[in-house]
């Protein structure tokens, strides 16, 4: 047995209301940049519906993630390494820009540079990759909330596989929304398909990162990952990826995308995991086990043996604590409620999810039933196939049986709970018709529907000794952009060649020139980015403001001749 | 003898390759992040599938071309038995392919560069230069192939060329043998040396960069989390606590 940690995380699906400031606050956070305007490392997709990239899981197109052969053995679906480096030179089954969409901005100038004319201007779109005015027609989430029905549809790939009758009655009866991130997989497929192993899987919690000095932009990661969740950046020539946001998870804050949800749907936790059964669990013969596989993979950390194992592997003590306390380890083992994304694609998957139980209820609601009481929960789970099927084609591997006992397990804790809440006796059975008890719909309650902050989120912290280097990841100029005034812009070999200069670097020259110039806190030249860290309050530093008029006046004199070409207005009489 | 030759087949290819080796080590050591192969396929997709192919495949057999042709002797191949004439057939023959595919493939690919917009204007001055000087050197270096083919009286670059070629590396340089070269082999190699010179300036440097350590390593790649964090090394007593782990 060989212990390692994973971060993980489990979205509660029922209660995502599709507002995707997620996704919006990720984009902020980390693809607000030249070259990645398509890269949306969270992305929120309606279901049915094509998903982003269109149709990112027919992976008899897009050949991402492992199969196992007739031999019994993994190996990835684009074929064998030798196979990959001979396809390096035009990879045949990368998307191309269309298969994302072609971002775009507005023509804002023309607002405030139209001539006077009858009819109010117009922003044009134009396409940010040439330049040219062109026509939206497609982006991250064009099919949102089942828009473009049934035709947008018939092309979704997880629905393609269900029989025909469902796909007609389809979206009349269900819609939920599916956020997600990188998988952070246990045996990413990303990874392995990287000819400059650039991108690796970090010891400490199983993060997936991309290297980017070692990256070398031959794009086989973007179709290795079967979630299509490695973009490549078009202007830099590097694979860019959700990060899990390790800036701050290593702090013990959340990511991005869960801490500003709205739903609060996010949990992140860690688990601890053998190493050593991956490649065994990975190969299951059948897809339907996989999920079965992947659970046996994930260890106990109250298991005693467990606990001595993590910490001979060098696991650090609170980080096993945390692994006790963790809020996936529970979703996902002990309450059984957890699913996750693909199963099928045999990376072993760390972003879980509870499938949705709204739209079954809704729906009973909708016919006049109590959507609410147990017999009709159970019965409507039952009957309803269309959602059940289409969530075990999204989260078993096509096992209907499992979607169906996690939905049991939700509606049992809604109808326990409900009785609670309205001073009822608590009916035990509801518990035991769904093998829990009592105690555990209460807590799986406590977690779900109270959702304490701290109970979401366990994440054990980086230590403090860390605190001088971190300066560095968190001192970036804000001027930084393309054409800004920042260091940022063109290097000699084209986009953000060259190395960073170091914030602490920059400040010494400025502290240096400053200390030997002959004025107060004044740049030699214009051109040159007024620091105000340097600014000692004296005066306000040449270059901020442009020159007042009086100033001028000052400067040459009021009675001098030969000023600049602006004098005369100067010595005119002022009201 | 007189100085130009020195000039040309002594003092530039010394400079040149002087540029070549610092120039990499500098560049990988200044630039690690701008060290890609910067690929357009995003952009688009249908010519690079023809063009890209054909002109990498065909460079790399022209690549195993020159390192024959240059440097192996020709005492070595009589050696073995193998005639003068047969040895320009199969030369010929397989260079003329590999290079007609180099350049065919180079002029979708230059094709595609103008004409698709994206493609156009993520192309940097730099790329152009290198287009230039490339298309150059293959073009005289192709050229010479053809006129060879036909029987053209030009030296016989394994007795001109080649030699110079090694002596370069032998430190005992010859230029004499280059001034007796044919016109079109003194382009093609005063070309290749520009070239060169301009090489670890240039998008050219994703040649180095050829992953063949795929083919050995494991799949997945496990990464501790980095010692230090920042640019600058930590000051003494602020480094990372605890070695290995964090």
């Amino acid at each position: 047995m060989r212990v390692m940690a994973q971060m993980g995380m489990v979205m509660n699906l029922d209660k995502c209301i599709g507002c995707h400031t997620c996704s919006v606050t990720c984009k902020q956070a980390w693809t607000n940049r030249a070259g990645v305007e398509y890269v949306w490392f969270n992305n929120v997709e309606t279901r049915p519906g094509q998903g982003y990239p269109r149709t990112y899981e027919d992976q008899d197109r897009w050949k991402g993630g492992w199969e196992v052969g007739r031999n019994g053995r993994l190996s990835l679906r684009t074929g064998s390494r030798l196979k990959r480096l001979l396809t390096i030179f035009s990879n045949p089954i990368q998307p191309s820009i269309d298969d994302y969409y072609e971002p775009w901005t507005y023509d804002y100038e023309t607002l405030t540079n139209a001539p006077v004319q009858e009819h109010t201007p117009v922003a044009r779109p134009r396409s940010l990759l040439s330049n040219e005015p062109m026509k939206v027609e497609w982006s991250a989430n064009w099919d949102d909330d089942l828009g473009g029905a049934p035709e947008l549809t018939q092309a979704d790939p997880v629905l393609r596989k269900i029989s025909a009758q469902v796909k007609q009655q389809f979206e009349q009866t269900y819609m939920f929304y599916l956020p997600r991130i990188c998988e952070h997989c246990i045996n990413p497929s990303c990874a392995a398909s990287c000819p400059s192993g650039a991108i690796y899987k970090r010891t400490e919690d199983g993060i997936v990162l991309v290297d980017q000095d070692r990256c070398r932009g031959w794009r086989m990661c973007v179709t290795g990952c079967p979630y299509k969740k490695v973009y490549f950046n078009h202007r830099t020539g590097k694979a860019e990826k959700c990060t899990f946001c390790f800036p701050r998870v290593e702090v013990g804050i959340p990511t991005v995308c869960s801490e500003t949800c709205v739903g609060r749907l996010r949990y992140i936790g860690i688990v601890l995991y053998d190493a050593d059964r991956v490649l065994e669990a990975a190969s299951t013969p059948d897809e339907e086990d996989l999920y079965d596989a992947q659970r046996s993979l994930i260890l106990d950390p109250h298991d005693p043996e467990v606990i001595r194992a993590a910490q001979q592997a060098g696991i650090p003590r609170d980080w096993i604590d945390a692994a006790q306390r963790s809020p996936i380890h529970a979703l996902i083992n002990r309450y059984e409620v957890a699913l996750p994304l693909h199963p099928e694609y045999r990376t072993m998957p760390m972003v879980w999810y509870i499938p949705p139980l709204s739209p079954v209820v809704d729906a009973l609601t909708a016919t006049g039933h109590d959507g609410e009481d147990v017999g009709n929960v159970f019965g409507a789970i039952e009957s309803l196939r269309i959602p059940v099927e289409y969530l075990a084609e999204l989260f078993t591997a096509g096992d209907t049986e499992r979607v169906t006992g996690v939905l049991r397990r939700l509606g049992a804790m809604r109808s326990y709970m409900r009785d609670l809440n309205l001073g009822r006796p608590a009916d035990e059975s509801i518990a035991a018709a769904v093998g829990m008890t009592g105690r555990d719909i209460q807590d799986l309650h406590r977690l779900l529907a109270v959702a304490k902050y701290d109970e979401r989120y366990v994440i054990p912290t980086a230590h403090a000794e860390q605190g001088p280097e971190m300066e560095e990841l968190d001192t970036g100029c804000s001027l930084d952009y393309e054409g800004g005034p920042g260091m940022g812009g063109w290097g000699p070999f084209g986009e953000t060649s060259g190395g960073v200069t170091p914030i602490a670097v920059e400040n010494f020259h400025m502290l240096a020139r400053r200390q030997t110039t002959d004025t107060l806190a004044a740049p030699g030249d214009r051109d040159q980015r007024v620091n105000l860290l340097n600014w000692d309050g004296k005066g306000s530093p040449e270059g901020l403001f442009p020159p007042r008029p009086d100033e001028r006046e000052g400067l040459h004199g009021p009675d001098g001749g030969g000023v600049g070409p602006d004098s005369p207005s100067a010595t005119e009489p002022r009201p | 003898m007189n100085v130009l030759d020195i000039l040309l087949w002594v003092v530039l290819p010394y400079v040149s390759l002087a540029v070549f080796v610092v120039g990499h080590y500098w560049r990988y050591r200044y630039d690690k992040f701008g060290w890609t192969t910067r690929s357009t396929q995003l952009y688009e997709r249908r010519l690079l599938r023809w063009g890209s192919p054909l002109f990498h495949f065909g460079i790399l057999f022209v690549l195993v071309g020159h390192i024959v042709g240059l440097g192996i002797p020709k005492s070595w191949t009589n050696a073995v038995g193998l005639s003068e004439e047969a040895y320009h057939a199969v030369a010929i023959g397989i260079g003329a392919i590999a290079g007609f595919c180099t350049l065919a493939g180079l002029a979708v690919l230059i094709y595609r560069r103008r004409t698709v917009g994206p493609v156009f204007s993520a192309t940097t001055r730099n790329d152009k230069f290198m287009y230039v000087v490339l298309t150059a050197t293959i073009l005289f270096g192709l050229s010479n192939t053809v006129l060879g083919a036909l029987g053209h009286e030009g030296a016989d670059y394994r007795d001109t060329v080649s030699p110079w070629f090694r002596s370069i590396f032998f430190f005992q340089p010859q230029p004499e043998l280059m001034s007796q070269a044919g016109l079109g082999f003194q382009l093609h190699a005063l070309s290749a040396l520009v070239l060169f010179a301009i090489w670890p300036f240039t998008r050219l440097v994703h040649v180095f960069s050829a992953p063949l350590g795929y083919l050995t390593r494991p799949y997945i790649v496990y990464r501790s989390r980095d010692q230090q964090l920042g640019a600058r090394t930590p000051a003494r007593g602020w480094e990372r606590a605890g070695g290995g782990r964090r």
